[in-house]
């Protein structure tokens, strides 16, 4: 028998820690739901959905009541949408498509449902460029709907094409839902390097690559890292610190591969990957800026964070690979400000910039993410700094990712509440100077050379 | 199948009784117990075979949940392979 303080251990992080499992999501595909007539398409994407899915909430329900773990968020990830508006005559087609996805998301019972999405790290198919034209329309009309865009690839080079557009979608998206702050853009993300099986929100998408259904299962775990290293102490070295957190990602992510295991098999879809990632939330105790402090810096943001940032990452891993028989998603620490209760202090009492967050993508598992910045932004300002962070995924090998919130009517100092999971966030300064005539090239960045490395 | 069921809260007279009465009246077989004081708080540790139980897992799960609050304690039922999971390869 498993002796008690086993069990005791796993019951304080399931009730102390904030141990969960953060999302499963199933992956469909819509390939075959394309149809030169729009209003076909919708039906049997709306069909498909909710047939496919129809069990998804109850089966994360039972499997939570059975085993005692929270199953935070059911949710479905499609085939990027653009690839059924080549037919769309006008943006106002592609809507209707979100608004089919909305419905299908309402009927099943998931909170988000990803796949809004474009792939144009080289160019736009004609599909693709009417998506993305309707993104705002698209997001501000829906409340589940979430969009992605891909615009570089360590091989195909940045569309810089594509990213001058998405500054601009961005504002636009930001304008549509101005009574709500903007809120629209948190469903909005702008990749490089995306992933085809990425469970997590709002970027996940069902892979070209990938099968007719998939079982994909993101953990989440900061408040049980913190808590482990909290009892080794401050004066434990970094080999110690480094192994503590691989045994502790271990555990964490033996426990998202039982609970895909069980979906896999109660709702006979098969199971695709763990994405072993250490994903903040607002509440206290469940932050990954305080597994940082607790390593020694005063405060998130402070030199070192990045270094301490690519320590803790790189044990996520290496602890959670031999723990799962598939891992893929995004795989790592998730840094986004406004969810995270750690971050939002460090911005506030100004040790946390766009700057040193940018710095520290190099190292986590993703980018930019959940940055309110104030309203004002130019759109250049968004595209470069889009570019900035595609810069940093192409040349590192790396997805990296942009969700950036422009807050209609807010400055620096303000704060803006989203709500749930969103959490609230505060206002950062985005450096002044302009970045027009370097966006107004457009065409394309060059893929980088993979060799002579410095 | 086997499930493993934790009380956890304040000592007192007929924590066993209640528990072990409310499993017997499922159909359900105690195959170990173990009982200690950890950080101040009793804690005892059963691991039970539910094959045999007449009631499904959420009702169980209820009525372990109504007698703890009965008896000011928490009472959990969850199956043994997320601590197997967890703690073994």
């Amino acid at each position: 028998m498993i002796n008690s303080f086993e069990i005791i251990e796993t019951i304080k992080m399931l009730e102390e820690e904030h141990l969960d499992i953060r999302t499963i999501t199933m992956g469909i595909s819509l390939k075959d739901c394309a149809d030169s007539n729009i209003d076909r398409a919708c039906v049997k994407v709306y069909d498909k959905i909710t047939s496919m899915a129809s069990h998804l909430v109850k089966t994360g329900e039972d499997i939570t009541r059975d085993f005692g773990i929270p199953i935070i968020n059911k949710r479905i990830a499609v085939t990027p949408v653009s690839c059924l508006c080549n037919t769309a005559v006008t943006t106002e087609d592609c809507v209707r498509l979100a608004h089919a996805l909305d419905r299908g998301a309402r009927e099943t019972g998931v909170n988000f449902i990803g796949g809004y999405s474009a792939l144009v790290h080289k160019h736009y198919t004609k599909g693709d460029a009417m998506l993305i034209q309707s993104i705002p329309e698209a997001l501000s009309s829906t409340e589940r709907v979430c969009a992605s865009v891909n615009v570089a690839t360590t091989r195909a080079g940045i569309n810089m094409d594509a990213i001058e557009q998405m500054g601009r979608i961005i504002k636009k998206t930001a304008g549509l839902s101005a009574d709500s702050a903007g809120l629209a853009c948190a469903r909005l993300v702008v990749f490089a390097n995306a992933v085809e099986d990425n469970p997590f929100m709002a970027g996940a998408f069902h892979g070209s690559g990938e099968g007719e259904c998939v079982i994909n299962v993101g953990v989440s775990g900061p408040g049980v890292v913190k808590s482990a290293l909290e009892k080794i102490g401050p004066d434990a070295d970094f080999g110690l610190v480094a192994e503590t957190i691989k045994r502790t990602a271990f555990k964490i992510t033996r426990m998202g591969q039982l609970v895909a295991q069980e979906a896999s098999a109660r709702l006979g879809v098969p199971f695709g990957i763990v994405d072993l990632s250490l994903a903040p939330t607002p509440e206290v105790g469940d932050s990954v800026a305080h597994i940082l402090e607790e390593m020694g810096l005063e405060k998130c943001g402070a030199h070192g964070t990045t270094a301490a940032l690519a320590m803790l990452n790189d044990a996520v891993k290496k602890g959670g690979v031999m723990a799962s028989s598939y891992v893929g998603g995004l795989s790592g620490a998730f840094i986004p400000v406004s969810e995270d209760a750690g971050m939002i202090d460090a911005v506030r009492c100004g040790a946390l910039t766009i700057e040193k967050l940018e710095a520290m993508t190099c190292v986590c598992s993703v980018g930019l993410d959940m940055i309110v910045v104030p309203g004002d932004t130019p759109a250049a300002t968004l595209s470069a700094i889009i570019a900035d962070e595609a810069a940093i995924g192409v040349i590192n090998n790396k997805t990296t990712a942009v969700r950036i919130i422009p807050a209609c009517g807010k400055t620096v100092g303000d704060t803006v509440e989203f709500g749930g999971l969103l959490g609230s966030g505060p206002v950062m300064k985005v450096n002044g100077f302009s970045s027009e005539g370097f966006v107004r090239r457009m065409g394309r960045i060059p893929a980088p050379l993979h060799s002579l490395r410095n | 199948m086997k499930a493993v069921i934790t009380v956890i809260g304040r000592d007192k007279v007929g924590i066993i009784a209640a528990v072990s009465k409310v499993l017997a009246d499922d159909g359900i077989n105690i195959l170990d117990i173990s009982q200690t004081i950890m950080q101040n708080v009793f804690t005892m540790i059963m691991l039970v075979d539910i094959s045999g139980a007449s009631d499904n897992f959420s009702d169980m799960a209820k009525r372990l949940e109504q007698v703890g609050e009965g008896l000011g304690l928490s009472i959990r039922i969850q199956r043994e392979d997320i601590f197997n999971s967890m703690h073994r390869i």
